[in-house]
C-alpha cells in the first residue's frame, strides 16, 4: 500500500442477500484501483441435502430464499421428476406454472415499488427522505400503496390456494402435486388475475409517463456508466418466446446472436463457477468462452440473467399484451439486445405484465381443475436437473441419489449467482467512473448503488412503507488508517 | 409528542421467508408504522451497524431477530441487539431452534466447504477456498469466520421470548404486533418470560380435520408412492410419516389439509425435552409388529430418521450435532 | 503406558425382571464390570428415548437397556415397546454419528443373573473397542473447538 492510498467500505449493503460489502480501494491520484463486491454468507445446503429424500428438497431448498421459495420449490420438482423419470399428468404442470405466475407478479411488484422504483420514479438525486415507497407513492397518487398491498396480496392467496402456505410452498413432489383445485378456488384465481393485468398495465403506464418522459432519467438509463456489452441468458419456449417455467435455455452474445441453446441435463457443459478466495460466492461464466476475468465483450465469459436478459435471448413475450409492451422496449432503446443495466426495471414490468396475462391463461385451461394431479414413479431414482427462471436469474438444480432416492449428491447454481460477476463489474465501473480524485459525496453514494440494485439482488425486496433507503455509510480513512471522513446516507 | 417506542428486526443467517411473513400481514403493517419507530431493518431502511451501537442500551423496546448463528458477524449483532433492546424475541425457526440450515450440523464444517468449492460446475484448479483474510494487492480484505456448528439465539445471547415457524403464520405475527401495541398503550400484559408466542399449546394433530383412528402400521411410505393421498383420513395412518404428533400448533395443519405430511416446521410442542425423540416413540408405537426383523423391515421404510425426525431442530436438541462435526481428527 | 480406557455406561432395568437379575448377580457374587449405572424403571416400557439421548449427551459411551423376556412382561406386552423404540432409535441416533454398538437391548428374567452378567461384560468390551464418545456439553462450546478447528478456513492460499 502507498502512503497516499486510501480505502472506503460500505457495510453492510442492505436489500441484498442478507448481506454484502463492497471494498473500494483509490490509488495515488484519488481515482479507484480496484472494487470487491464480498458475499459473506454460506450456509451449505449442496452438503446437508446429501442423505436426504430426494422428495423434501422442493421442501428443503425453499429455505434457501422466503423471497423467491417458489423458485427453488419449482426447480427442486423439476428435478426430482426427472430424478424419477417420471412425467407428471398435465394438469399438475398447469397448477405448478400457475403458481409460478402469480408468485411472479407479488416478486416483481415488489421489487419495482419499493426497491428499485424510487430512484426513477423520484430520481436519483432526489431527497433522501423521499427515495422510497413513500416518495414513489406521493409522485405516483395516494391509491397506489394500497395496489402494491393489493397485488401482493392477491398473488400470495394464490400461492396459498395451491400450494397450501404463502411462504414455502408444500404441494410438489415427484410425479405432481398433492392437492386439487376446485372450481371455487380458479373462479377467485381468474379474477385476481384479471385484476393482476390491469395493474401490470398501471405500473407500465407509470414507469412511462415518469420515467421515460424525463430526460434526465432517460439519459441515466441509456448512459455508458451503467452500461456492460455481455453475454446474456434465458429460458425459451419452443417458439423462442420467453417461458418461466419451461423450456431449454438459451444464451445470445453481445451483438445478440444466438450463442448456445441446452437442455437441462446439459448444463454443466456450458456453466462453469470461477473461484475468488476473498468471497464465499463464485462467479459462473461460460465454459466455451472461458473466464478472462471481470471485463466485458465476447471473448468474455461473463453472462447476465435477469428479466433484461430473458428479454434479449427471446424473440418475443408469448402473451399479446407483454408483446406489444416488448417490441415498444425495444423500439426506444434502439433494437436488441439492450444492455443498459437500468433498463432491467423496464423490463421487469413487461415480465411482471407477461406473468399476469399467462396466469389468467392457465387460470381458465379446462384442465386445470382436473382431479388427474399425480402419476406414481414406477422407475428408479437416479440423476435429473430441474431448471426454471428465477425473477433474478436462471436457477439449476442438479440431484444424483441412490437406488432408494436419497441424495447422493447435489449441486446448484441459484439466479442472482448468475450475476454475481455482472454485479462486480457494474459496482467498480459505477465506483470508477464516478470517484475522481478522491472525491466523494453523498450523490456518490446513491449512484453505486443503482448499480446492484437493478440486478434485484436476491432479498432485494420485503419493504414497504417505511422510509428507507441504500443504509450506505463510506469511511474515508488516511494511509494510517485512521478516519477522516465519514459520508451517512440515511433518514435520521 | 410523545415519542414512539422503538421497533427493530434483523436477520442473521436467515432465507428472508421471516420478513415476507411480517409483510404478508399486509394492512397491519401499517400499524407498526403508526405506533413504532423502526430505527433498525436492513431489509428495510437505512439505519447501519453504527447508529446501532450508537443508541442507548435498552431503548429498543422490542427486536424481531431471526435467522441462525452460522458466522461470527451473526454472534455479533445478536450480542449487539440484545444490549440495545428490551425485548428481544428469537423470531422464525432458525432462530429458535436452528431450522433446516442447523442439518449442516451433521457433518463437520470443512465438508461444507469443500462440497461448495469442489461441485462439478466449479472450475476451481488451484483448489481454493474462501478465506477470512485475504491480501489483495491493494490491501486486506476480511470475511467472517464460519462457526464449526450451527447454533441458535438462545444458546449465544438470553432470549425473552420465542416465535416459532418457518415462517411464524402471518395471522400468528398479526395478533402478537396487536398484543405488543396493546401492551405499550397499557392495556395488556406480556405473557411472562421465556414463554413461546404467537403458537398454540398443542400439536399439529389437534387443529389437523383428518380422521385419526388407532395406527397400525404395517408399511411406511413415500408420498409419492401412494399420492394423492385419502383427503380424510390422516396422513399417518396412510404410511407417510407425518410430524404432527410432536410439533407445535399454531399453523392451523395447513400442510395436511393440502395433502402434505407435516414436516414439523413450527418446532416441538409444549413440554417436549427432544422432539426427535419424541417423534421416535411416537413413530415406533404405530409399528404393527412384535418381532424384531419384521419391525426392522417396516422401519426401512423410514430411510432418513435423522433428517425426519431432527429436520428443523437439530441445533436445539440434545445433542445438536453429529459427532464428525465436533469431534477432533486423528 | 496409557490408561485403559474405561466405558461409562448407563444401564436400564425394569424393575420385576431385569433389576432382579442384576440384584440376583450381586447375591451371588457373580462380578460383571463396574462400568455399568443402573437405572430401575418399573418397566422398560417406560424407557423413552430422550432418557437415552440424555445419556450419550451428558457423558455415556454406552446405554444398555434391559427387560423382561417378550411375552412375560410383567405390564403384559409393553417390552414391545421397548423394542421397537430401541430399533428405530439405534436407526436416528446412526445419522448422528453414534455406532449402532453403543445401544444393546437385552432380556433377561429375575433368575438370570449369570445371563445378565455375561451381557453386561460382553457390552463393556464392544463399548471399550468403540472407544470414548465424550460428547460435549455445549457450555462453553468454544472449549470444545480447538485451534484446529476454529477459526475455520485455512489460512493459506495454495501456491
Amino acid at each position: 500500500m502507498t502512503t497516499t492510498t486510501k480505502r472506503i467500505t460500505i457495510d453492510p449493503i442492505t436489500r441484498l442477500e442478507g448481506h454484502g460489502k463492497i471494498e473500494i480501494f483509490l490509488n495515488e491520484d484519488g481515482n479507484v484501483a480496484n472494487t470487491y463486491f464480498q458475499i459473506p454468507e454460506l450456509r451449505g445446503f449442496e452438503r446437508f441435502c446429501v442423505g436426504r429424500p430426494v422428495e423434501e428438497m422442493a421442501l428443503l431448498t425453499s429455505r434457501i430464499c422466503g423471497v423467491c421459495p417458489e423458485a427453488h420449490h419449482m426447480a427442486a420438482a423439476k428435478a426430482a421428476d426427472a430424478v424419477y423419470h417420471v412425467d407428471p399428468p398435465r394438469t399438475a404442470k398447469l397448477l405448478r406454472e400457475l403458481l409460478y405466475m402469480a408468485f411472479y407478479c407479488t416478486d416483481h411488484t415488489t421489487h419495482f415499488y419499493a426497491l428499485g422504483g424510487p430512484d426513477f420514479i423520484v430520481g436519483p438525486d432526489a431527497p433522501v427522505a423521499e427515495r422510497n415507497i413513500l416518495g414513489v407513492i406521493h409522485k405516483v397518487g395516494p391509491e397506489t400503496g394500497g395496489k402494491v398491498i393489493q397485488m401482493r396480496k392477491f398473488g400470495h392467496n394464490v400461492i396459498e390456494m395451491i400450494g397450501g402456505r404463502k411462504v414455502h410452498p408444500a404441494t410438489s413432489i415427484p410425479g405432481g402435486m398433492t392437492k386439487i383445485l376446485s372450481e371455487d378456488e380458479r373462479k377467485q384465481i381468474e379474477e385476481m388475475g384479471r385484476w393482476a393485468i390491469d395493474f401490470a398495465l398501471f405500473s407500465l403506464q407509470a414507469f412511462k409517463d415518469i420515467v421515460l418522459a424525463n430526460k434526465a432519467y432517460l439519459d441515466l438509463i441509456v448512459g455508458d456508466v451503467y452500461t456492460h456489452r455481455t453475454y446474456y441468458m434465458g429460458l425459451v419456449d419452443e417458439k423462442n418466446k420467453v417461458n418461466f417455467y419451461n423450456g431449454l435455455v438459451r444464451v445470445v452474445d453481445p451483438d445478440g446472436k444466438e450463442f448456445v441453446k441446452y437442455t437441462a441435463s446439459d448444463y454443466a457443459k456450458h456453466i462453469a463457477e470461477h473461484v475468488e478466495p476473498w468471497t464465499y460466492l463464485k462467479f459462473p461464466y461460460l465454459k466455451n468462452v472461458g473466464w478472462k476475468g471481470f471485463v466485458d465483450g465476447k471473448d468474455s465469459g461473463v453472462y447476465m440473467t435477469t428479466p433484461l436478459s430473458r428479454l434479449n435471448v427471446s424473440d418475443g413475450m408469448a402473451t399479446p399484451k407483454a408483446q406489444a409492451a416488448y417490441e415498444e422496449f425495444y423500439a426506444t432503446l434502439g433494437g436488441k439486445p439492450v444492455h443498459q443495466r437500468l433498463a432491467i426495471h423496464w423490463a421487469r414490468l413487461i415480465e411482471l405484465l407477461y406473468a399476469a396475462e399467462h396466469w389468467v391463461e392457465l387460470a381458465t385451461d379446462p384442465e386445470i381443475t382436473s382431479p388427474n394431479v399425480h402419476t406414481v414413479p414406477t422407475e428408479k431414482p437416479t440423476e435429473g436437473v430441474g431448471i426454471v427462471e428465477a425473477p433474478r436469474g436462471t436457477l439449476t438444480h442438479h440431484y444424483t441419489t441412490d437406488e432408494k432416492g436419497l441424495l447422493t449428491k447435489v449441486n446448484l447454481i441459484v439466479g442472482t449467482t448468475n450475476n454475481y460477476a455482472p454485479i462486480q463489474m457494474s459496482t467498480q465501473k459505477a465506483a470508477s467512473s464516478l470517484i475522481k480524485g478522491g472525491k466523494v459525496s453523498a450523490g456518490l453514494l446513491n449512484m453505486i448503488e443503482m448499480a446492484f440494485r437493478a440486478y434485484d439482488p436476491c432479498f432485494g425486496c420485503a419493504t414497504h412503507s417505511i422510509p428507507g433507503e441504500m443504509p450506505l455509510e463510506v469511511l474515508i480513512r488516511d494511509a494510517d488508517g485512521e478516519v477522516v471522513d465519514v459520508l451517512k446516507q440515511f433518514v435520521d | 409528542m410523545t415519542a414512539k417506542p422503538k421497533f427493530a428486526m434483523y436477520w442473521a443467517a436467515s432465507c428472508g421467508g421471516c420478513e415476507i411473513a411480517v409483510l404478508n400481514t399486509n394492512e397491519k403493517i401499517l400499524d407498526v408504522d403508526a405506533n413504532f419507530e423502526v430505527v433498525f431493518w436492513p431489509v428495510a431502511m437505512d439505519a447501519k451497524y453504527e447508529d446501532v451501537r450508537a443508541m442507548e442500551d435498552g431503548s429498543i423496546l422490542l427486536t424481531l431477530f431471526n435467522g441462525g448463528m452460522r458466522n461470527n458477524e451473526n454472534e455479533e449483532m445478536a450480542h449487539l441487539l440484545r444490549r440495545k433492546s428490551k425485548i428481544l424475541v428469537a423470531f422464525g425457526s432458525c432462530a429458535t431452534e436452528g431450522c433446516i440450515p442447523g442439518l449442516a450440523n451433521l457433518s463437520p464444517l470443512s465438508e461444507m466447504v469443500d462440497t461448495a468449492f469442489t461441485t462439478i460446475s466449479t472450475d476451481n484448479p488451484d483448489n481454493i477456498r474462501p478465506q477470512t483474510t485475504f491480501e489483495v494487492p491493494e490491501g486486506t480484505l476480511t470475511i467472517p469466520i464460519l462457526n464449526p456448528v450451527l447454533k441458535t439465539l438462545a444458546q449465544v445471547v438470553d432470549v425473552d421470548y420465542y416465535m416459532p415457524g418457518c415462517p411464524p403464520e402471518s395471522t400468528q405475527i398479526a395478533a402478537v404486533i396487536d398484543l405488543v401495541i396493546q401492551v405499550v398503550q397499557g392495556k395488556a400484559q406480556l405473557p411472562p418470560k421465556g414463554s413461546v408466542i404467537g403458537a398454540g399449546n398443542s400439536t399439529v394433530c389437534d387443529e389437523c380435520p383428518r380422521a385419526r383412528n388407532v395406527k397400525v402400521i404395517s408399511a411406511f411410505r413415500r408420498i409419492q408412492d401412494v399420492a394423492p393421498l385419502d383427503p380424510n383420513l390422516c396422513i399417518l395412518e396412510q404410511g407417510v410419516p407425518c410430524n404432527g404428533p410432536a410439533t407445535r400448533s399454531g399453523c392451523n395443519s395447513r400442510c395436511p389439509r393440502v395433502g402434505a405430511q407435516c414436516i414439523g416446521c413450527y418446532g416441538p410442542a409444549e413440554g417436549v425435552l427432544d422432539y426427535g425423540a419424541r417423534l421416535v416413540t411416537a413413530f415406533a408405537s404405530v409399528v404393527d409388529s412384535d418381532e424384531p426383523k419384521e419391525i426392522e423391515r417396516i422401519l426401512e421404510g423410514i430411510p432418513d430418521p435423522t433428517g425426519q425426525f431432527y429436520r428443523f431442530n437439530l441445533a436445539d436438541s440434545m445433542l445438536r450435532a453429529g459427532k464428525s462435526a465436533w469431534q477432533k481428527k486423528g | 503406558m496409557t490408561e485403559k480406557f474405561e466405558p461409562v455406561i448407563v444401564g436400564f432395568t425394569c424393575n420385576w425382571c431385569s433389576y432382579r437379575a442384576a440384584d440376583a448377580a450381586g447375591t451371588a457374587r457373580m462380578k460383571y464390570a463396574p462400568n455399568v449405572r443402573l437405572i430401575r424403571l418399573m418397566c422398560s416400557g417406560r424407557l423413552d428415548p430422550s432418557f437415552v439421548i440424555k445419556a450419550f449427551a451428558t457423558g455415556a459411551d454406552g446405554v444398555m437397556i434391559s427387560g423382561c423376556h417378550p411375552g412375560d412382561c410383567h405390564y403384559i406386552s409393553q417390552n414391545y415397546k421397548a423394542l421397537r423404540r430401541y430399533l428405530l432409535l439405534r436407526r436416528t441416533l446412526a445419522g448422528f454419528g453414534i455406532e449402532p454398538g453403543r445401544v444393546k437391548l437385552v432380556w433377561a428374567s429375575a433368575a438370570e443373573g449369570l445371563k445378565l452378567t455375561e451381557e453386561i461384560n460382553a457390552f463393556v468390551e464392544e463399548v471399550r473397542a468403540l472407544g470414548p464418545l465424550n460428547w460435549p456439553k455445549w457450555d462453553g462450546a468454544a472449549e470444545v473447538f480447538e485451534s484446529e478447528l476454529a477459526p475455520h478456513i485455512a489460512t493459506e492460499v495454495p501456491a
